[in-house]
């Protein structure tokens, strides 16, 4: 007993000084570069498009992974422990994983709400908000929309301006390094727009069905019209009697094409297609989901080259 | 030290009160003398006045010229050519912004600062024969309701009150400051020690519809160390590992540890390191060590005319506490096929020694192993081995397995079944066949790593 009481008179002492001079050891020194973390692959290319060789980016989510189902490892937390700016998609996407992140990673620059957190959302065309009451019966609905709006090249500029301003907040010295880097982005953006515009034009109109709400922002935007979902209701697997009735209206309207993203199970897709004499399109969403997609424009290059390619073969056009 | 905290009080008070009373003599209204030059004022108001007319001007034509933009886009889309112009580089960048104006909107104000509410229902249905439990065959075990906030720019709050059959408490309750130095984060109030894994779990997170025989023997069961204290840890930033250093203290008021003195506490301190080993799987170790008061004697069999009496006169005997425990998870989840296939292992190995009234010292030991593999993207499959001593008789050694199938119909509902074996150490069995719902409603919580 008397050793016992001697070890508990020590040992908050004795832990009190191991943690001052674990914190005095590992001080790092400050970078001049901006240290980004981003909860996405397309939010890191956007910051390196903007940022150059001032800022030093990190993704948390891979291109080819859910970014709705992403373990918060503690790896995760260190970087955000190092981070000047964390860039978030928002709209609840990270809601399932961020949070613990960001409140275990002992940084108050990055705290939602201070200067060194920025959410791409606030700025943005969003689509399908819900209007009305809203339960879990519509499944893992987005109550605040959905938040792959990331796939509108419009929206891409917005992000876009948007790290240029918070990078100009954090680092004013670099301010006309940022707007020179965002304009020769914007001005890159807008001539890939035209390319893009020209490729999908044939198919306007086109009926396609996707796996998830991933593509609503996409196909406004190139005016494709999506009839359904593999998905009953937003995060919920396929259902035989769904399948049955996807495939009837897929017939009646003459539906051939299916695109999934890569972390879909294409079984169910493939199915369908087989039934209807249609196709799958595997179609990454994400920089990153695919080798050589390596930045934003090439997202889409990739997308809409792939995307022709399949309407082209179902269409005939 | 009474002198010393009395000194800092007031050292703080003084500094509060001298901040506060500080600006607000800076802000204190001046009297302005009559301005010799009246026209001066009235020329400075013009002059304001033109300023904000130019800039209304300039916002007006702003407007027109996005307007004008927005016609010719919907122009196109309506049968023009189907190839959009770049942006018009004349219209200042700013204007992009209001597109989403009401999307910034709080969808309402009264409710925007209202905390995260959920509530889980955790309802078990118990068949087959223990000798030892009497346990109802349906029972709504637990039902939690949680309350999540953001309070300030420096903390958070997490609150989860738990009610079940013995009544409702509140199973955690904390202040997690996140905006402190040198890489710490502090926990204030009442909370799960972090003492191994499964201690940290509430009861609807465990792998398996119950815990293992090591957590019910040596670690207090469901209520577990839990307990009103603080949490201090600390990233040890290096190359190799994510490491983490944890001290606690609690006041000794749990399951495990009793204290009948306010100067005798539960202490706990953890270490953790986790490593990536490769994108998909990565490794967690942990150690933890715990020690404090106890006024539990094993003797639970003995008459006693009082309760409170006997707890206090075991108390005064200063019967002590320790516990050691050590911890490794091995989980492999493939980045593509994450909504697929996902393989956790996991082990917990634990010490007890325990003073005992008539003096000396018991030490017991029990440990579990875990492995939980997920097949489709709704199906689970599991299994645990089970062995522990209990605390106050080391060679009295319970032994068991379990094995489980959870299926998840959705992400906020999941059923479980659970076939469990105990050979108690009398030389009897139990034989159980468990059956669990699971589910929530509510705020959509962050997943636990």
């Amino acid at each position: 007993m008397t050793r016992t009481n001697d070890l508990a008179n020590r040992l908050p002492a004795s832990v009190a000084a191991l943690l001052v001079g674990a914190s005095l050891v590992t001080a790092t020194p400050a970078l001049a570069q901006t240290r980004v973390v981003t909860t996405t692959e397309d939010l890191a290319s956007l910051a390196r498009e903007v940022g150059g060789d001032k800022v030093q980016v990190f993704a948390i989510a891979k291109g080819y992974q859910d970014p709705h189902f992403v373990d918060a490892k503690p790896s995760f937390m260190l970087a955000i422990n190092r981070a000047d700016l964390l860039i978030v998609i928002g709209r609840e996407l990270e809601l399932g994983w961020l949070p613990p992140l960001i409140s275990s990673a002992r940084n108050a620059k990055v705290q939602a709400g201070a200067a060194g957190y920025l959410d791409t959302s606030l700025n943005v065309d969003i689509l399908e908000i819900p209007a009305g009451r809203i339960t879990r019966a519509m499944g893992d609905v987005h109550p605040q929309g959905n938040p792959h709006y990331w796939l509108d090249p419009a929206n891409g500029r917005l992000m876009a301006r948007a790290v240029r301003d918070k990078l100009t907040q954090l680092s004013p010295g670099d301010g006309a390094y940022f707007q020179q880097r965002y304009a020769d982005f914007d001005r890159r953006l807008a001539e890939a727009e035209g390319r893009w515009d020209v490729t999908m034009a044939p198919y306007r109109g086109t009926k396609v069905v996707t796996y998830h709400r991933s593509w609503p922002n996409f196909m406004e935007r190139f005016g494709l019209d999506v009839m359904g979902y593999v998905e009953p209701k937003p995060g919920i697997p396929p259902s035989p009697a769904h399948t049955i009735a996807l495939i009837g209206e897929m017939r009646s309207q003459g539906v051939k094409l299916i695109i999934v993203e890569p972390y879909f199970s294409k079984r169910t897709p493939e199915s369908i297609a087989n039934q209807v004499g249609g196709l799958v399109l595997e179609l990454a969403p994400s920089v990153g989901g695919e080798d050589s997609v390596t930045d934003y424009i090439k997202l889409f290059d990739f997308i809409i080259s792939q995307l022709a390619a399949a309407l082209k073969q179902v269409t005939g056009r | 030290m009474t002198h010393v905290g009395l000194r800092l009080t007031f050292g703080l008070m003084a500094s509060v009160l001298a901040g506060a009373v500080g600006p607000a003599f800076a802000q204190a209204p001046q009297v302005q003398p009559p301005s010799p030059e009246p026209s001066a004022e009235v020329q400075q108001v013009r002059e304001e006045l033109a300023q904000l007319r130019a800039e209304f001007d300039r916002l007006r034509q702003a407007y027109d010229d996005r307007l004008a933009a927005l016609e010719r886009r919907l122009a196109q889309l309506g049968g023009g050519p189907s190839v959009l112009p770049p942006p018009d580089p004349t219209v200042p960048d700013e204007l992009d912004v209001p597109v989403a104006i009401e999307q910034r909107l709080p969808p309402s104000s009264s409710q925007v600062f209202n905390p995260d509410t959920s509530v889980i229902g955790n309802f078990v249905t118990t068949a087959g024969q223990n000798p030892f439990s009497d346990g109802s065959s349906l029972s709504l075990e637990e039902v939690e309701v949680a309350f999540q906030a953001i309070v300030d720019p420096y903390s958070r709050a997490d609150f989860y009150i738990a009610a079940g059959p013995e009544g409702v408490e509140v199973e955690e309750g904390y202040l997690t400051l996140t905006a402190l130095p040198a890489r710490m984060l502090l926990k204030v109030g009442k909370l799960r020690a972090q003492f191994g894994k499964m201690n940290t779990l509430h009861t609807h997170r465990v792998p398996g519809v119950d815990r293992p025989l090591v957590s019910n023997n040596l670690l207090g069961g469901q209520e577990g160390l839990s307990d009103a204290g603080l949490s201090l840890s600390h990233l040890v930033l290096n190359p190799v590992v994510f490491l983490e250093l944890t001290g606690e203290v609690f006041a000794g008021h749990s399951s495990v540890f009793q204290s009948s003195d306010r100067s005798k506490l539960n202490y706990l301190g953890r270490v953790r390191a986790y490593r990536d080993l490769t994108e998909a799987t990565n490794i967690d170790l942990g150690a933890s060590f715990t020690f404090g008061p106890t006024t539990l004697d094993g003797g639970t069999e003995r008459a006693h005319e009082s309760e409170e009496a006997e707890a206090e006169a075991r108390g005064a005997l200063g019967l002590n506490k320790q516990l050691f425990g050590i911890d490794a998870t091995l989980r492999y989840r493939p980045l593509r096929g994450a909504l697929y296939r996902r393989l956790n292992l996991a082990t917990e190995l634990v010490w007890s020694r325990q003073d005992l009234p008539e003096g000396g010292q018991t030490t017991a030991f029990g440990f579990y192993g875990l492995g939980e593999y997920q097949f489709a993207r709704r199906w689970y499959v599991g299994g645990r081995i089970d062995r522990s001593a209990r605390p106050f008789d080391g060679a009295a050694v319970d032994t068991g397995g379990a094995v489980f199938l959870t299926f998840w119909p959705s992400e906020f509902s999941q059923l479980r079944g659970q076939y469990r074996r105990i050979n108690f150490h009398e030389s009897r069995s139990a034989n159980e066949f468990l059956f669990q719902l699971n589910f929530s409603i509510g705020a959509h919580g962050a997943h636990l790593f």
